[in-house]
């Protein structure tokens, strides 16, 4: 009988460290099923962020290196260039890719270089307690945004994915989501086109993940599902960007 | 290198720039990726990269920024590559906390500071304040850098070689610590032909590569689990405490037959020993301590003679407190300093003898 359900080889027997009902946890294993579908596993270097997936190296069994907060896309540069016949991946916030980290992402987006980038969209920042990310939506209340994001003063919501698809140099930029079954599944396929995508030479592949962060959102896990499909997705909608 | 064995190398010489010996030694040293960012007075080096790297085997890039220059090298470095940049204070204080993160994840890597005048923007004439900056952690943690600061052309050239070398030894960061004067001057050298291992035969176990035969590697500084950081910090310190007893490296001028001692480094200690010279013609007895290693500073040489030293930088006395530590109240000490574009003359060195000598 053919198996077709299993422990992802690339993904360690290990329980994690994210809340109930968080988006890593899940994000992280589709990659390695991925990884291990594409038979990469010892060719792969996955660059892990900073933010609450710092110790994704922990949890992924293959070579990773940490990359100081908003930096990975540097990192998988200089990895990138030495070691051509690697696979190298980000795995980023969008505090990490989208704030601090901005210049670095634009700019190796903009060189074209060959990477796979993963970005989790979670509308905050996790990590260091539920603060306003430059993806967080109006009106969405954080703890530095006490009474909702207000454009006048902190401006809007940050659509770096379609910022980054005006350049000619990325190839491939698709926004995904976690919230149903479905979209998970499409959320796979779209992390295995961008692995792909490298693996052929094609060029800067992105996917934005939008991805709940119940704890810092105030919701319970499906609430949380919900407020994906009901309300972030009006701000971020998904499909193919280019 | 000591000149017998250059002589037996192939001896080939060069009319050069200190900027471009620091670049032409890096490449045969095998350094394979170098990114850098335009700021005076360092731009030859990258210009020199950015015409020699990719015909040699290299990768250059101009990064968009500092921090992401050394970012670029942290990743180049993790993956197993001999890796550079190089800048000039602005820049370097941008590079710190990449730095730190270099030091924190053990990646050997050289990262070059051809000083200029500051604090902030400053100027672009040669400077030597960022001392403190360079031998003291100037990131945040407990860290050091390996420190080697050429005084010559000539030494450019060689000492970048042995900072790769060092720097991979003992998995620090590395730094040649120059000044504007130095990095713009040309002098003749003599190039070595240097063997540098290549990144297929590079011994660095740690390195990442693809986990194909064996378990996976991971490059870090995250140390969540309580002791576990203070555990990695003390592996640090007692690396630290090997380097300081091995590396430290100086060059001393008549000291067999001193009262005063000149102390000054890098293109200081090009005026200072004029001035030795120039007085042990009137009979003055003066020699001179030129720390070639600033990090680890040479205390040995100083160990030896507890005579009156003269300490000599192009900043407001910032080796002047290692030189304190050094001496440890055992001899006096006086200072000359000038920064933000001034340079101690040898005049101004000669007078301030003088003054010491009959004081
Ligand atoms: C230079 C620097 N500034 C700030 C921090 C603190 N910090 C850690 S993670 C983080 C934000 C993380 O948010 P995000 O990237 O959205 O990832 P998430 O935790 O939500 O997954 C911040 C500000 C840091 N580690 N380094």
């Amino acid at each position: 009988m053919d198996k077709i359900y299993a422990h992802p080889k690339s993904l360690r027997d290990v329980s994690t460290h994210y809340c109930p009902g968080c988006g890593h946890g899940l994000a992280h294993r589709l990659i390695t099923e991925v990884v291990d579908e594409l038979g990469i596993r010892e060719k792969v270097i996955g660059v892990a962020p900073v933010g609450c997936a710092v110790v994704a190296y922990e949890y992924w069994d293959f070579d990773c290196s940490e990359a100081a907060h908003g930096r990975a896309l540097a990192v998988a540069t200089g990895i990138k260039r030495v070691r051509p016949e690697n696979i190298v991946f980000t795995y980023q916030g969008d505090g990490d890719l989208a704030a601090i980290g901005t210049n670095e992402t634009i700019h190796a987006a903009n060189r074209g270089e060959n990477l796979s980038v993963f970005f989790i969209n979670n509308a905050v920042y996790g990590m260091t307690g539920g603060q306003m990310a430059p993806t967080t939506l109006l009106n969405q209340k954080t703890s530095t945004t006490p009474d909702g994001r207000c454009a006048q003063l902190q401006g809007f919501p940050l659509k770096i994915s379609e910022m980054l698809a005006l350049l000619p140099g990325v190839k491939y930029i698709e926004r995904v989501s976690l919230h149903s079954p479905q979209e998970i599944i499409k959320t796979k396929k779209a992390m295995k086109k961008a692995l792909i995508n490298q693996m052929e030479g094609i060029g800067f592949s992105l996917v934005e993940i939008l991805s709940p962060c119940p704890t810092y959102w105030g919701l319970s896990p499906k609430p949380a599902l919900d407020w994906i499909k009901n309300t972030m997705v009006k701000e971020f909608p998904l499909g193919v960007i280019k | 290198m000591d000149s017998e064995k250059r002589q037996k190398e192939s001896r080939v010489k060069l009319l050069i720039t200190g900027n471009e010996a620091i670049a032409e030694s890096a490449i045969q040293a095998g350094c394979r990726f170098y990114a850098g960012y335009p700021i005076t007075p360092q731009n030859e080096l990258t210009a020199y990269m950015a015409h020699h790297m990719q015909d040699r085997g290299g990768v250059f890039i101009q990064a968009e920024a500092e921090t992401a220059a050394i970012n670029m090298v942290y990743g180049a470095s993790a993956a197993g590559a001999r890796a550079m940049t190089s800048s000039s204070s602005p820049g370097i204080s941008l590079k710190q906390e990449g730095i730190s993160y270099l030091a924190g994840a053990e990646l050997p890597s050289v990262i070059v500071n051809i000083m200029r005048g500051g604090p902030g923007l400053g100027n672009i004439a040669p400077a030597q304040s960022d001392y403190f900056q360079a031998t003291r952690s100037g990131g945040h943690g407990d860290y050091h850098c390996l420190v080697l600061a050429p005084s010559t052309v000539q030494e450019c050239y060689d000492l970048t070689a042995l900072a790769f070398e060092l720097s991979d030894k003992y998995r620090v960061p590395a730094i040649i610590l120059g000044d504007g004067m130095l990095g713009q001057m040309m002098e003749p050298i003599v190039v070595t032909k240097f063997r540098a291992p290549s990144l297929k035969q590079s011994n660095k176990p740690w390195a990442l590569t693809g986990c194909k035969d064996r378990k996976a590697n991971v490059v870090k500084s995250f140390y969540l689990k309580e002791g576990d950081l203070e555990k990695f910090n003390l592996k640090l310190q007692s690396k630290y405490q090997k380097i300081q007893r091995e590396e430290e490296r100086w060059e001393e001028l008549f000291l067999n037959d001193v009262k005063i001692v000149l102390v000054a480094y890098g293109s200081m200690a090009r005026i200072a020993k004029g001035a030795v010279k120039a007085l042990r013609e009137k009979g003055k007895k003066v020699g001179l301590i030129r720390p070639i290693s600033l990090w680890p500073f040479p205390k040995k040489a100083f160990a030896k003679i507890r005579k009156q030293y003269l300490v000599i930088e192009m900043s407001y006395g910032q080796m002047l407190e290692d030189v304190q530590l050094a001496v440890n109240g055992q001899a006096g000490i006086e200072f000359l300093g000038r920064s933000g574009g001034g340079v101690p003359s040898e005049a101004e060195i000669i007078a301030k003898v003088n003054k010491i000598y009959h004081g």
